[in-house]
């Protein structure tokens, strides 16, 4: 069996995040950067799976020199090889550039499983693993609450609104982890030693045959403006004992904000 | 056509969803009947029925899409429906409602069409014969306008943002047959269980009570869940009372659970981080209960109680069922 996991380096989700100079982006400095949370536990599912069926573990990332530390946190956590996908091309890419950069690198590895997380925090797009299950021609699944490998299919649950949904297919398949799929590890100190001393193989645009075909300028979807979102009007504290403040709230919902 | 815009609405256990009626009638707002064409489609099994309420928000054509191969959702089988509607009406723009469903769809189709897709747009901006999309990124901390350069883009809209303008006047729009035969549909959905304890699903709910530490144990969503009851509202939770396994992910309200923006918010017993605002703030009322009164939650609440969550919510929830009585 063999895995590849698509990861992303993304600012703490505890940072304070502000617009940038340029307007088109977030101001980075000072930020923290690490693994985009969901992406833990597709490293842990890829791990797992592994573990049950033998076989090889590789992670990729699309990112800059951020991403090499959580590169090397997926190898301290027991993942095999890392491969960095970095070019200057490769900055502020839409999710079908960076899509189409994780099938050129992926494609012709003999994968039978892609794990990746089931959104990218901060971005917030939730887009790439469909958009490298339809560069591959492979099924999706999104959202996973469990996956199970039995002979060359797999049965998966997936959360939607209100409900799981079971799905079943044939390998090779395209999967997202959704929070819940399992208990993300902690590298060990041998992990992070052995880590340390791996080496995390890069490729850039020429290498990957993406020269000139996937970059910043030829994305489609480009961010024209980043604002500060809207301040919410000041809001008021009610005052009195607990039964003052319960008939007063009631009558502020009814009658000035109508929302009950 | 190339200059309308194309809407996928979803049914869901025989329903059309509100939220695709709400991308439906954004649609028609920015593409007026006359000037330009918007085109609804409805897939599944046997959905002609379902035509009439998607009617009401005044399309020019519905496409409807049946057979047995559509009876559950696929992302295989709604993908060949999808892209062969897109074939016969060529348009300019494809929206959804960013659902499960959605978020699923609409980024495979749009990779088919070697096309890009914003997902979780908030507002659309005029930009001559363009469209500019606003989409909230690092859970609403900032808003980005994103412009397409493409002869057609994908958009999913947030649940609960646009008003659903419906009218039982005027013409029906003209309902066509579009026989699909998907080519292959290897994963399949084999069964689906109802998730346990939430009546109302966060994400499209009007009226949400969530609850964090100042509930002081798992025992006492009962109280959160009375509220509930009397509202009508979905129960959330913070991401500290989540990871202590006091509840479910599946009700985690922040930016590592789901985005949220409902009429009315309740936040019982919650501190309010960043993590937990992102997911919450752009809720239209939203009413804060703590303990504590320098708690960072009362900056960003409508209406602050400080107090105790286990004496003021259950005396609310009898104020609330005298009034409905």
């Amino acid at each position: 069996m063999k895995i590849a996991v698509c990861i992303k380096a993304v600012p703490d989700t505890e940072s304070k995040i502000q617009v940038g100079a340029d307007k088109t982006n977030i101001d980075f400095s000072g930020i923290r950067f690490i693994t985009s949370p969901y992406d833990e536990f597709a490293i842990e599912e890829a791990l797992k799976l592994k573990e049950k069926h033998g076989g090889e573990t590789v992670v990729f990332s699309v990112g800059g020199a951020e991403a090499t530390e959580v590169l090397r946190d997926s190898l301290a956590r027991g993942i095999d090889s890392a491969v960095h996908l970095q070019d200057a091309e490769f900055a502020n890419l839409d999710p079908l550039s960076t899509g189409k950069v994780l099938v050129a690198a992926i494609k012709d590895g003999g994968f039978d499983v892609i794990v990746c997380g089931h959104q990218g925090v901060g971005g917030d797009h939730s887009q790439v693993p469909s958009i490298v299950a339809e560069l591959l021609d492979w099924p999706q699944v999104n959202v996973l609450m469990k996956f199970e490998i039995e002979g060359t299919n797999f049965k998966a649950e997936r959360e939607i609104e209100g409900a799981h949904e079971t799905v079943e297919g044939p390998l090779p398949v395209v999967i997202s982890a959704q929070k819940g799929l399992n208990e993300p590890r902690y590298p060990s100190i041998k992990g992070v030693m052995a880590a340390r001393r791996k080496e995390i193989v890069v490729k850039d645009a020429a290498a990957l045959g993406l020269s000139g075909i996937v970059g910043a300028v030829h994305s489609k979807m480009k961010i024209k403006t980043m604002t500060a979102p809207p301040d919410r009007p000041a809001g008021r504290i009610l005052e009195g004992d607990v039964d003052e403040k319960i008939k007063l709230l009631v009558d502020l919902l009814r009658k000035e904000a109508q929302v009950i | 056509m190339a200059n309308g815009i194309l809407v996928f609405v979803e049914l869901r256990n025989g329903q059309v969803r509100k939220s695709s009626l709400e991308a439906l009638s954004e649609a028609r707002r920015l593409a007026p009947k006359g000037e330009k064409p918007v085109v609804a489609v409805l897939v599944g099994d046997n959905v002609n029925a379902m035509a009439g309420v998607a009617n009401k928000c005044k399309p020019d054509k519905i496409l409807v899409v049946n057979g047995a191969d559509f009876a559950n959702y696929s992302t295989e089988g709604f993908a060949a429906a999808l892209t062969d509607a897109i074939k016969k009406e060529d348009p300019k723009y494809v929206f959804a409602a960013n659902t499960s469903l959605g978020k699923d769809l609409l980024p495979r189709v749009a990779a088919r069409f070697d096309a890009p897709c914003a997902t979780d747009v908030v507002e659309f901006q005029k930009d001559g014969d363009n469209l500019l999309a606003v989409r909230p990124m690092y859970s609403g901390k900032v808003r980005a306008t994103v412009a397409f350069e493409s002869p057609i883009a994908f958009a999913t809209t947030r649940p609960n943002v646009f008003p659903v303008v419906e009218s039982e006047n005027g013409t029906q729009a003209a309902i066509e047959d579009l026989p699909v035969k998907p080519e292959k549909i290897r994963a399949k959905v084999s069964a689906t269980h109802a998730a346990e304890g939430q009546k109302v699903e966060l994400s499209e709910a009007r009226v949400i009570v969530s609850g964090g530490r100042g509930i002081k144990g798992p025992e006492n969503w009962g109280v959160l869940q009375e509220l509930c009851d009397v509202l009508g509202a979905a129960l959330g939770a913070s991401r500290a009372v989540v990871d202590a396994g006091w509840i479910d992910h599946q009700h985690q309200v922040g930016q590592t659970g789901k985005v949220v923006s409902p009429q009315l918010y309740f936040a019982c017993g919650i501190s309010g981080a960043i993590q937990h605002l992102a997911g919450m703030n752009s809720s239209k009322v939203i009413v804060a209960i703590n303990k504590d009164a320098d708690a960072p939650i009362f900056k960003h609440a409508t209406y602050g109680l400080v107090g105790d969550v286990l004496e003021i919510v259950p005396k609310l929830t009898a104020e609330l069922k005298k009034l409905n009585q």
